[in-house]
Parts: C-alpha cells; structure tokens; sequence
C-alpha cells in the first residue's frame, strides 16, 4: 500500500484492526463484517490480524521469549502449546539464539524480526504492516523484506503501507494506491508510482 | 474463566506491585496515610457518639405516685407502663428505699432525717428509662396520663439542650467522615492512575493481539486490591497502639476517669474490617477507573 504522507494508509491499517471504525462502508475480514461486530468479539477478530508497526512497540521489561508468550497468553492459549510454539516462530524469524535478551538489546532489525514473530505466533490469516521498515537502513529492510515473503510462500496474506520506492518496485506485488483518502490505484504486479 | 488463568491473573498482579517498586510505594502511602486520618478521625467520632449515647443513656424519668397508693395499685400502673412502647428498664423505688437513699446522700447529716419513718414524707416512684432517649418527652407525656400518677419529671429543658447539642455533633462527625472517604478515594485513584498510565504501551499491545477486556482488568483488580489492602495495614497498626496507649494513659490518670473510652474489643477489630474494606474498595474502584480509559482501543 503506498501514498503520500496523509493519504489514509495508516487510517486503511486502523480500520482493519478495528481501532478506527468507517464512517461509511463495510469492512470483511476473514469473512466477518469488521463493522457489525458486537465489541466483545472484537478481541477475538484479532487474534486472526498480526499487527506490525514502524516503532515496533515491544515491552521492555520481558525478554525476548517472554514477548512472544505474552500474545499467546492473553489468548488464554494452553502452557504446552505456548512452550512448544514460542521457539518454531523465534527459528522463523531467525532470533532463537537471543530468547534471553531484551529488546533495548537487540538492534533495529532483530527488534522488528522480534515484532513480526509476535504478530504471527497465534496463526494470524493476516500481517498488517505499517511501515515496518520506516526505522531501519536499506540492508536490515531487505532482511524484513525477505521475511516477509518468506511468511506469504507459508500461505498467510500480508499487507504493508511502506514509502520505500526501491521496495515496492523490485518485489511486484500487488500495490494499491491511496490519495486523499481514496484509492486511486490498484495493480497486481504493480510499482510505486506510475513513473516508476 | 479457567482457574489456570486465573491464577495468571493474581501472578500478574503481585508481581506488578513487585515490579513498579516506586509506585506501589507511592500508591500504598497514599492510601495509608488517607486511611489513618480517617481512622483517627473514625476513633474521635464513635468516641464522641460513645459518650453521647452515655450521656444520652442517663436521662430517665421520675414517676412519682400518689401517696395514699395501695400496694396492688402499684402493681397495675407497673404493669400499665410496661406495656408502653420504647420502655427500656423499669425501677421500683418505695418511699422506704427513697429514704435510705436519701439518708445515704445525706451523710454525716443523716440525723437530720431521724424520725422520719414514721411519717414518710416521700413519694413511691417509678424510675424509667427510654430506648430511644431522644423520644423520652413522648413516653413521659403517656406515663402524665396514667392514674394514680403525680407528676413526671425529666429535666426538660436540659434533656432538650443536651439533645440539640449530641445531634450537631453527630452530623459534623458525619460529615467530616464522608468528606474525608471522598478525598481519599480521589487521591488514591489518582495516584493509581499515575502507576497505570506507566503501563499503557502493555495494555496497549495486549488489545492489539487480541486479549479480552476482562483478561486485561483482572491484573489491575488484583493489584488494586493489594494496594488498598497493605495502605490498610500499616494505619491499623498505629492506630492499634496509638489507641491502646491512649486507653492506658486515661486510665492512670484519675483526673480524667470521668471520661468514657470505647473499649480497646470490639473496637479494634470494628476498625481493622472497616480500613481494610474501605481501602480495598478504593484501590480496585481506582484501578479500575483507571484502566477504563486505555481499553477503549
């Protein structure tokens, strides 16, 4: 997803995670109607949605493992299977040698790999991204890039609101462009911009 | 909810209270202190009731018969004001024990009285106290309309001083209690408040991976709970010994043993239910406000 700073990508994120609702329209996730949902469900929708944000939003005072755990916690998910769990995501994302350090440890793209093994610990059908590489230099960018592609090849859909131009024109994926709150472009194979 | 999770649940919060060390002191000496003055003033206040009801309980009214009474006549008025309503105790003077009394009163003067017996001068009397002493001007006007009955005597205008005054300061005891419970249940909230915006980024991401409400509430309920209930300990304890050795102190001192104290039992169990019922109220009624305004994501 790309667009100017100010064209509603961040909002587009927030209304598929229920933390903005539309003023008009409808939202299906899933197959469920975001925007009929009673409030007490709405806890349970996303458990389906891994949200992943560009200041990564880690709790400080737990430790790499324990940041993990904590998402499948709060999902009242069985210890075993948290036991069991916790380190297949942490061997994903490449972070199984640091489950004992904590986040002001790690660096920028060790934080966000840290990030994206929460976001996809509970199985999530959808990755929500909002500029997940907004902090990090082109390099660590291509690691999360990397990452990324290799979550979709396992088959979960992930959607991404990104500024990075040389990103967004080398993987060809589908982009939707957003303007004003409006979306004015929608291309499978697309680039940044129609320039680009 | 699972019983595994609810052991979660309380896990969580002993080991927030541990965790944010600064703030649970700072949370728990608030509700300490707020609780002592409450205490103390708690203390002052059932202390003064104490010794209104005290002051209150010595109003009795003197029934005084007619002299020429018969013994069975007695015996029917007896009957008569015992069955009206808000009679407490009932006393039967003869002019015979009247006169002992009063001899007795008399001391080293008690002469003066001789010769006495033979012609009593006295009246038998009915001596009469009230439930409710405050309704005692009702009752004494019924035991008026009672035959065979002289007079009725209970200090009227002093009774209705006395009970003008007791009532004042039962209400600015009243007052000065509720007004306090309020300020300590602002304070308190407020300064869990501060110990909970600390954690807002956790509540945060808990609502974003999809954790109930209730999942996110039960932590703070718990902590909330502990923060009311160890601010509750420590004005227990002052007050506990501050009270005894007030107790023993005025009972040393003779000067003072016309004053009344409540007694150290029940009192001091009275005070420690109600501390701890009050503080563990405020802390989960605080905890709780305060995180209402973070789940609303």
């Amino acid at each position: 997803m790309v667009g100017p700073s100010g064209a509603g990508k961040s909002t587009f994120i927030k209304l598929m995670y229920r933390e903005e609702r539309p003023t008009k329209g409808q939202i299906f996730l899933n197959g469920y109607n975001v925007e009929r949902l009673k409030e007490r469900k709405i806890p349970y929708i996303r458990r389906n949605i891994g949200v992943v944000f560009q200041d990564y939003r880690l709790l400080s005072n737990l430790n790499v493992y324990e940041n993990i755990a904590f998402a499948m916690e709060v999902t009242e998910a069985p210890k075993k299977q948290i036991k069991r769990r916790v380190p297949e995501v942490l061997e994903l994302v490449g972070l199984a040698d640091k489950h004992n350090s904590f986040p002001n440890q790690l660096s920028g793209g060790e934080q966000q790999r840290l990030a994206i093994a929460r976001a996809l610990v509970n199985n999530p059908a959808v990755i929500i991204a909002d500029e997940p590489t907004g902090n990090l230099d082109p390099d660590t960018s291509w690691e999360i890039m990397d990452l990324f592609e290799k979550i979709n090849f396992r088959g979960t859909t992930i959607v991404m609101a990104t500024h990075n131009k040389e990103i967004v024109n080398t993987i060809k994926q589908r982009v939707i462009a957003i303007n004003n709150g409006q979306i004015v472009r929608d291309e499978h194979k697309g680039g940044y911009s129609y320039e680009g | 909810m699972k019983a595994r999770t609810f052991g979660r649940h309380v896990k969580e919060g002993f080991k927030n209270i541990a965790r944010n060390g600064w703030m649970t002191f700072s949370a728990v000496s608030a509700v300490a202190i707020t609780l002592l003055i409450l205490g103390v003033f708690l203390l002052l206040a059932m202390n003064i009731n104490y010794l209104v009801e005290t002051v209150e309980n010595q109003v009795e009214i003197m029934v005084e018969l007619d002299l020429t009474i018969e013994p069975t006549q007695i015996n029917l008025i007896e009957n008569e004001i015992k069955n009206l309503e808000g009679v407490k105790t009932l006393t039967f003077v003869s002019k015979e024990e009247g006169l002992v009394q009063l001899k007795e009163r008399f001391g080293e003067d008690a002469y003066l009285l001789e010769g006495l017996e033979e012609e009593n001068p006295l009246n038998d009397v009915f001596i009469v106290q009230a439930f409710d002493p405050q309704a005692i001007d009702v009752l004494a006007e019924k035991i008026k309309q009672i035959e065979l009955v002289t007079s009725v005597d209970y200090g009227k205008a002093t009774v209705s001083k006395l009970f003008t005054a007791t009532t004042w300061i039962k209400n600015i005891g009243m007052v000065f209690i509720v007004g306090l419970a309020f300020t300590a249940m602002f304070l308190i909230s407020n300064t869990i408040k501060i110990t909970i915006y600390a954690r807002r980024r956790e509540i945060e991401i808990m609502k974003l991976v999809g954790a109930t409400n209730w999942f996110i509430r039960w932590p703070f309920f718990v902590e909330g709970l502990l923060l009311g209930i160890l601010g509750a300990v420590l004005p227990i304890g002052v007050l506990y010994f501050g009270y005894k050795l007030l107790l023993d102190s005025v009972s040393a001192t003779l000067s003072l043993s016309f004053i009344q104290l409540l007694p150290l039992y029940p009192l001091a169990y009275q005070i420690a239910i109600l501390l701890v019922g009050l503080g563990a109220f405020i802390g989960i009624w605080g905890s709780m406000m305060s995180v209402r305004r973070f789940l609303k994501i």
